[in-house]
C-alpha cells in the first residue's frame, strides 16, 4: 500500500542556516507519527514545510501520488487539504470561537452561515465546546482556545492534521483535555502528525516515532521498539532526559 | 517594648491593613500638595497679571466683552463652514488613506507600480506644509481652466487636506497592519485563505481597531488644518476672525474662535486619551 | 536751549521756517524720539502709495503726504524716520514702535474705539476690479444690478467687505484673501469674477499685476454715504493727534494736499461711474 503522504530528501534553509537537511518520511492513511527531539531540531519547521507555509528548497512531498513541493505551485489547494494547530493556538482576537471557525469553509468554500451552523455545532459538541460558540478568545482559557482552534482546522475537513507542540503553552491541568481530542480523532481514523514533547501520549497512541536531530531523522520505529530500545546514542541521551 | 508593639499591630488588624493605612496618609498628603501648588499658581495668575502695567490694554484687545459678544454669533455661523469641510473631508481621508497604506502593502510583483505610487505619495504628501500643497493645487489646479463649479476653491482646497491628511493617516494604518503578529497571517494561510481575504477579514479588522487613538489625534489636526482653507478665499471662522479684527482693530474675536476651537478640541483630545489608555490596559 | 535753536532756524529760514517753528512747540515732547517724527509703512509698502517700497524717496502719495505733515509738524527731512509694521502690530496694545502709521487705514468708529485716526488725508473711490475677459463673457455693464450675480473677492484685511455688502449685495458669500497677489491669483483660476480695492489699488492691479485686467467701474467717495477714509493711525490718546491734524487741515486748505494727489495718483476721470 502507497503511503497518503511521503517526503523524499526535504530540505529548508533560513538564510546561511540549513534547519532540515534531507528528510525522508512516510505517513499511512490513518496513521499517527509523532516527531520528537530537541528543540531546534526542525519539527516545527518540517510541520510548516508540509502545509507548504514554509516553500521546501529541496526534495519532494508526495500527497497521494502528487508532488506538492513542486516551485510555483499555488500552495492554497494544498492547505485546504492539511490543516495546521499551532503552540500559540492563533486564534483570530475580534472574532468569536464560530466566527474563528467559519471564516475558511465561508469565504473558501462559499459556504454560508446557516448552511455551516450544523457541520460547525455539531464540531464544537463533539469537543465539549457547545456553550463557547459565542466566546471570544480572551474569554477562554488556553484549553479552550487550542480546541477551538482544532475544530477551525477539522471544519475544512482536511485529510491530514498537522499539530505543532499544541500542549506546550498549556498550564498541566489543561493539557489533558487537549490530547483527549487528539485521541478522539486518531480514533476516527484521522492521519496526524505531531511535534510533541508528551512521551507518554506518544507512546500510548503513536504508530511512529521519529526522532530529528540537527535537522535529519536519525532514528524511526514503532514506539515500542524506539522507546525501549534505541538504537543510536543520541535518542538513547534525549530519552533519558526527557523520560 | 515588645508588648505595646505586639498590641499595635493586634488593633490595626481588625480595620484597614497597615499598607492601606500608610497608603492613606500617602495620598491626603498629596492631596493637600497638589491643591495648595494649584491654589498658589491660580492666586500667582488672577492676582499678578492684572497687576501689570498694561494689562488694561491687553485686556481691552483681546478679553473685550463688548467685542465678544458682538462677533461671537458670527464666528460660530463661520464655524459652520468648518464644521463641513470637515464633514466631507473626514471619510475621504479614511478611504484614501485606507487605500494608499493597502497600496504600500502589496506584494505581488506585478503590482510594484501601486507599492511605488503609495511610497512616493505619502513621502510627497508628508514632506511639504499642508498650507503649501494647498496654495498649489487650491489656486494652481483651477488655474489650468477649469469651467465653474470645477474650479471651486472649497473642492480643491478640500482635495489638499484630504491628500496631506490621508499620506498620515496611511502612515498610521500601515503601523497597525506592521504591528499584527505574522502568526495571525501564518494561521489564515493554514487555512488556505487568499491573501486579499486575509489582510480584509484577518489582519485589517485589527489593525484597524489599533489605529483609532492614533486616528483620533490626526482628526483633531484636521479640524485646526481645516482653518488653512481661508488662506484660498474660503470664509471660515479663522478669516471670519479676521475680518471682525480688521474692522474692530481688536484681537478679541481671535479669542472667540479660540474658546469655539477648544470646546471642540478638548473634548475629542480627552476622548482619544482615554481610547489609548484603554487600549493600553488591554495590551497588558 | 532748544528754544533759541529752533528761533535761530525761523530767522535762517524764510517763509516756512517761522511758520514751522510755531507748530514744532505742538509736537514738542509728544514723540517717541525727541526732534524726530517716526512714521510707519506697510512691509512692503505698495504702488502708487510709496513707489519702489522706499518710502525715504518721498516718493508715492503716501510718502509725499508723510513729508509734508512732518514739515507743517516742524520736522525736517532729516527728521522723518521710518518703521515698518503690519496691520496687526499697529493695533496690538503695548509700547509702540511710531509715532504715526499710514498705509490706507480706512477710518471707521469701531476702529476708533480701539485707536486714533488723524483728520482724513484721502478719500478713496472704491473701485471694481476684473478681467476683459469676465466682462466680455458675461456682458458685464457698470450697473449694481449686473454685478449683484457675480462670484465676488475682497481682501480680508480691508473695510471693502462691509462696503461691499453695503453698496452691491452679492447673491452668493465672497471670498476672502490675506493679500493682493492671492486676490487677483484667485480671479486668473476663474474662482472670482471680481473684487473690490481703493481706487488708486485698483488702477494699479489692473495695470500690473493681473492679465488683461480692467476697471469695471468706480463709486466715487462723494457720492457715498459713508465714503472710505485713510488716516494716520496713532495710539489711542496719543496726544501728538492734535498737532497731525492740525497739519493735515492746513495742508488741505493750501490746497497742498490736492496737488499731490494729481501728482502722485492717476486721473480716475476714464473710469466710469457706476450707476
Amino acid at each position: 500500500m502507497t503511503a497518503k503522504l511521503s517526503l523524499r530528501g526535504v530540505r529548508k534553509s533560513f538564510g546561511e542556516a540549513e534547519v532540515i537537511r534531507g528528510v525522508d518520511l512516510d505517513v499511512g492513511k490513518g496513521e499517527m507519527v509523532c516527531l520528537i527531539g530537541a528543540s531546534g531540531s526542525g519539527k516545527s519547521t518540517l510541520l510548516r514545510c508540509i502545509n507548504l507555509l514554509e516553500p521546501v528548497d529541496d526534495g519532494a512531498i508526495w500527497l497521494d501520488g502528487e508532488d506538492i513541493a513542486e516551485p510555483g505551485r499555488d500552495p492554497r489547494p494544498v492547505r485546504e487539504r492539511i490543516g495546521i494547530v499551532f503552540q500559540s493556538y492563533n486564534l483570530f482576537p475580534h472574532m468569536t470561537a464560530e466566527e474563528n471557525v467559519m471564516l475558511a469553509p465561508r469565504r473558501i468554500r462559499g459556504k454560508t452561515k446557516a448552511a455551516l451552523a450544523p457541520v460547525v455545532e455539531r464540531l464544537f459538541t463533539r469537543f465539549g465546546l457547545s456553550d463557547r460558540m459565542q466566546h471570544y478568545p480572551d474569554q477562554l482559557s488556553g484549553g479552550q482556545q487550542q480546541r477551538v482552534a482544532i475544530i477551525r482546522a477539522l471544519a475544512m475537513e482536511p485529510e491530514i492534521m498537522l499539530f505543532d507542540e499544541i500542549t506546550s503553552a498549556l498550564d498541566p491541568e489543561l493539557v489533558g483535555e487537549v490530547l483527549d481530542v487528539l485521541r478522539q480523532l486518531h480514533a476516527e481514523g484521522m492521519t496526524m502528525i505531531l511535534a510533541t514533547h508528551e512521551m507518554g501520549f506518544a507512546r500510548e497512541l503513536a504508530d511512529k516515532i521519529c526522532f530529528l536531530d540537527g535537522g535529519r531523522i536519525l532514528e524511526q520505529g514503532p514506539p515500542s521498539e524506539l522507546f525501549a530500545d534505541p538504537r543510536e546514542e543520541r535518542t538513547r541521551a534525549f530519552l533519558s532526559r526527557v523520560l | 517594648m515588645a508588648d505595646t508593639g505586639l498590641t499595635q499591630a493586634r488593633r490595626v488588624a481588625g480595620a484597614p491593613t497597615r499598607r492601606a493605612a500608610y497608603e492613606a496618609r500617602i495620598r491626603r498628603r498629596s492631596n493637600l500638595i497638589a491643591a495648595a501648588s494649584t491654589a498658589a499658581v491660580m492666586l500667582a495668575v488672577v492676582v499678578l497679571v492684572p497687576l501689570a502695567p498694561g494689562w488694561e490694554a491687553v485686556q481691552r484687545s483681546f478679553f473685550n466683552g463688548r467685542v465678544f459678544v458682538e462677533t461671537f454669533p458670527g464666528l460660530l455661523e463661520a464655524f459652520l463652514l468648518d464644521v463641513a469641510i470637515f464633514a466631507w473631508c473626514a471619510p475621504s481621508i479614511a478611504l484614501v488613506g485606507l487605500v494608499i497604506a493597502l497600496c504600500r502593502d502589496v506584494r505581488a510583483p506585478a503590482l510594484f507600480p501601486l507599492r511605488a505610487f503609495g511610497a512616493v505619495f505619502t513621502d510627497i504628501f508628508r514632506g511639504l506644509p499642508v498650507i503649501l500643497v494647498i496654495y498649489l493645487i487650491g489656486f494652481g489646479v483651477p488655474g489650468l481652466g477649469l469651467p465653474r463649479p470645477w474650479n471651486s476653491p472649497y473642492l480643491w482646497g478640500s482635495l489638499a487636506l484630504i491628500l496631506v491628511y490621508s499620506a498620515y493617516v496611511a502612515e498610521v494604518i500601515r503601523s497597525g497592519i506592521d504591528s499584527i503578529h505574522q502568526s495571525q497571517r501564518s494561521a489564515a494561510a493554514s487555512l488556505g485563505l487568499s491573501e486579499a481575504d486575509t489582510m480584509r477579514y484577518v489582519v485589517l479588522p485589527q489593525a484597524l481597531r489599533n489605529v483609532v487613538p492614533a486616528n483620533m489625534n490626526l482628526l483633531i489636526a484636521l479640524q485646526k488644518d481645516v482653518a488653512l482653507l481661508s488662506f484660498i478665499g474660503p470664509v471660515e471662522i479663522f478669516r471670519q476672525a479676521g475680518v471682525y479684527k480688521s474692522l474692530m482693530a481688536n484681537f478679541t474675536p481671535y479669542v472667540g474662535a479660540a474658546v469655539i476651537f477648544l470646546a471642540i478640541t478638548i473634548p475629542a483630545t480627552r476622548y482619544a486619551d482615554y481610547l489609548m489608555a484603554r487600549q493600553q490596559r488591554r495590551r497588558r | 536751549m532748544r528754544r533759541t535753536m529752533l528761533a535761530l532756524c525761523a530767522t535762517a529760514l524764510p517763509a516756512t521756517g517761522a511758520w514751522a517753528a510755531e507748530h514744532a512747540t505742538c509736537a514738542e515732547g509728544k514723540t517717541l524720539q525727541e526732534g524726530v517724527l517716526t512714521i510707519a509703512t506697510g512691509n512692503p509698502a505698495y504702488y502708487p502709495w510709496v513707489i519702489d517700497d522706499a518710502p525715504e524717496s518721498g516718493e508715492g502719495y503716501e510718502a509725499a503726504v508723510a513729508y509734508a505733515v512732518a514739515e507743517e509738524m516742524g520736522f525736517g527731512e532729516d527728521q522723518v524716520e521710518w518703521v515698518r509694521t503690519s496691520f496687526d502690530e499697529a493695533i496690538q496694545p503695548g509700547a509702540k514702535s511710531f509715532d504715526v502709521n499710514m498705509q490706507q487705514f480706512s477710518i471707521t468708529p469701531e476702529r476708533e474705539e480701539m485707536v486714533d485716526f488723524s483728520e482724513p488725508y484721502y478719500s478713496s473711490a472704491m473701485a471694481v476690479l476684473t478681467t476683459g475677459d469676465i466682462v466680455e463673457a458675461q456682458g458685464l455693464e457698470p450697473t449694481v444690478e449686473s454685478m449683484k450675480d457675480l462670484r465676488w473677492g475682497a481682501m480680508a484685511g480691508t473695510t471693502a467687505m462691509p462696503i461691499l455688502i453695503d453698496l452691491i449685495a452679492p447673491s452668493s458669500d465672497p471670498l476672502l484673501y490675506g493679500d493682493n497677489a492671492d486676490v487677483t491669483a484667485a480671479m486668473q483660476a476663474g474662482q472670482i469674477d471680481a473684487a473690490l480695492f481703493d481706487l488708486p489699488t485698483a488702477l494699479y492691479l489692473s495695470a500690473v499685476t493681473l492679465e488683461n485686467g480692467t476697471i469695471l467701474g468706480q463709486f466715487p467717495a462723494d457720492r457715498s454715504q459713508s465714503p472710505d477714509e485713510f488716516g494716520l493711525l496713532m495710539e489711542e490718546g496719543n496726544p501728538l493727534k492734535e498737532c497731525v491734524d492740525a497739519a493735515i487741515t492746513a495742508l488741505r486748505e493750501s490746497g497742498r494736499l490736492a496737488e499731490i494727489e494729481s501728482e502722485w495718483l492717476q486721473e480716475a476721470t476714464g473710469v466710469p461711474v457706476i450707476e
